[in-house]
């Protein structure tokens, strides 16, 4: 049977489009569905099987790469857990300089310089500190140190770039202070132990647990009303002359860092107004 | 040479020893790093600076604490003194040298602060100081006597090495 070329040409383009039309429609997809499906599936065992050629031939350099990022990425998580433990430290110094400066709004009456607690003495019965400031930042010797809370002590010895500080905990401190609400006088001493003590207490003064400690300005060493601690505990006995009261320093004196020098006290030597025996 | 190497190294003891070792505590005592470098350095057999070594202690010391420098000077100089004596006894046995001097080191510094404190006028209750300070402070300069032992005699060793025989 020979049809004319141009009636074949015809017939084929009919069906092209034809079979178009329906694909278009939708009409083929079942078909197309059961034809394709040995294909995709032959396809799709090649490709995996091609995939796990490739990774087997390019694992190790894979490895070497993800150690090299594994690296890289502890080294960032070393750097950031120094950056928090620096930017903790900061925070915590910082809330040590707000306090300090909220104490030094409050005593405005008095000029301060801030020193850093760089060391403490190196002999076990003595309870001093070694402050990073000296003459050259105007600190003299007896100079009253105070932190936040309250206060730690004075300047013992200074060189140019620092000064000995001698804690109230120190065994020789002897410090004149009143007891609050009371009004009574007593000698604030240290110990051994870093414990402190006020002595020489009236046996008429009604102490209680909780009153204040404070410096009574008397003997001109420190100046008055500086919060030392309260009083944990009394001890009263009817055959003494005096009564003792144990102190909680308000101060923890283990974890003193940042300290307020007050440089505009000068303490007064009242030694050649006590009178010796023999002078008139 | 071991002379001048002693003022290095006993400066940074003396610094570390005010920094750090004066906050570790056991009861109040605590550990005396730079009596520990004399007292090894005395033991060692054939160092023969030690009284140098004892006296910069005692002048670096005297400089970071209150108790007065005429007695922690001769105090040091007392140690090594015990050290070189005890090094004699215990020639064979120099690590028995080291712990037995350690013990007596700590006991001599300590008496001779109390005493001139006491002279000094700070009260200090005897017993207390011995049972609070002292005898803590023994034991954990016990614990440390051999690590600082076993340094200090690299060290010597270094600076002074055995003669050998061809």
């Amino acid at each position: 049977m020979n049809l004319p070329r141009s009636f074949q040409t015809a017939a084929l383009a009919i069906l092209v489009v034809g079979i178009l039309l329906l694909a278009l429609g939708g009409y083929l997809t079942p078909i197309s569905r059961v034809a394709l499906s040995p294909f995709i599936s032959t396809q799709t065992w090649l490709a995996s099987r091609y995939l796990a050629i490739r990774d087997f031939m390019t694992a190790p350099r894979d490895v070497v790469r993800l150690a090299q990022i594994n690296d890289q990425l502890e080294a960032e998580v070393s750097r950031l857990q120094s950056q928090i433990i620096e930017l903790q430290q900061q925070n915590s110094e910082l809330q040590v300089l707000s306090a300090l400066l909220d104490f030094a709004r409050t005593h405005s009456e008095n000029e301060y310089i801030t020193a850093a607690v760089i060391g403490r003495d190196i002999s076990p019965f003595l309870h001093y500190v070694i402050i990073n400031r000296g003459s050259d930042d105007g600190l003299r010797r007896g100079m009253p140190i105070v932190s936040s809370q309250g206060l730690v002590g004075r300047v013992a010895a200074v060189t140019a770039d620092g000064a000995r500080v001698q804690l109230i905990t120190d065994p020789d401190t002897a410090i004149n202070v009143r007891i609050q609400p009371t009004g009574a006088e007593g000698l604030l001493q240290g110990s051994i132990t870093g414990d402190i003590s006020v002595e020489a207490i009236s046996q008429d003064a009604n102490i209680q647990t909780g009153d204040l400690v404070l410096t009574s300005g008397l003997g001109g060493n420190f100046p008055p009303d500086m919060l030392i601690g309260q009083v944990s505990g009394v001890r009263q006995r009817p055959v003494e002359l005096f009564q003792t009261a144990t102190v909680e320093s308000v101060v923890d004196f283990s974890q003193l860092e940042i300290v307020l020098v007050i440089v505009n006290f000068r303490p007064v030597n009242i030694a050649p107004l006590i009178p010796t025996p023999g002078t008139p | 040479m071991a002379i001048f190497l002693a003022i290095p190294i006993l400066a940074l003891m003396v610094i570390v020893q005010s920094a750090v070792f004066s906050q570790v505590h056991l009861l109040h005592g605590t550990v005396d790093l730079v009596l520990l470098i004399v007292v090894a350095w005395a033991v060692q057999v054939r160092v023969t600076t030690a009284w140098h070594w004892g006296i910069i202690a005692g002048l670096l010391t005297s400089l970071a604490t209150a108790v007065p420098a005429l007695a922690i000077i001769p105090a040091y100089v007392l140690i090594t003194g015990v050290a070189i004596y005890l090094r004699r006894i215990f020639w064979q046995r120099p690590l028995l040298a080291m712990i037995t001097a350690t013990v007596f080191a700590t006991l001599i510094i300590h008496t001779i602060s109390v005493a001139a404190l006491l002279i000094n006028g700070t009260p200090i209750p005897l017993i207390e100081a011995f049972y609070l300070i002292t005898i803590p402070s023994a034991l954990l300069n016990l614990l440390l006597a051999v690590p600082v032992y076993a340094l200090i005699g690299d060290l010597a060793n270094w600076l002074y090495p055995e003669a050998i025989e061809i």
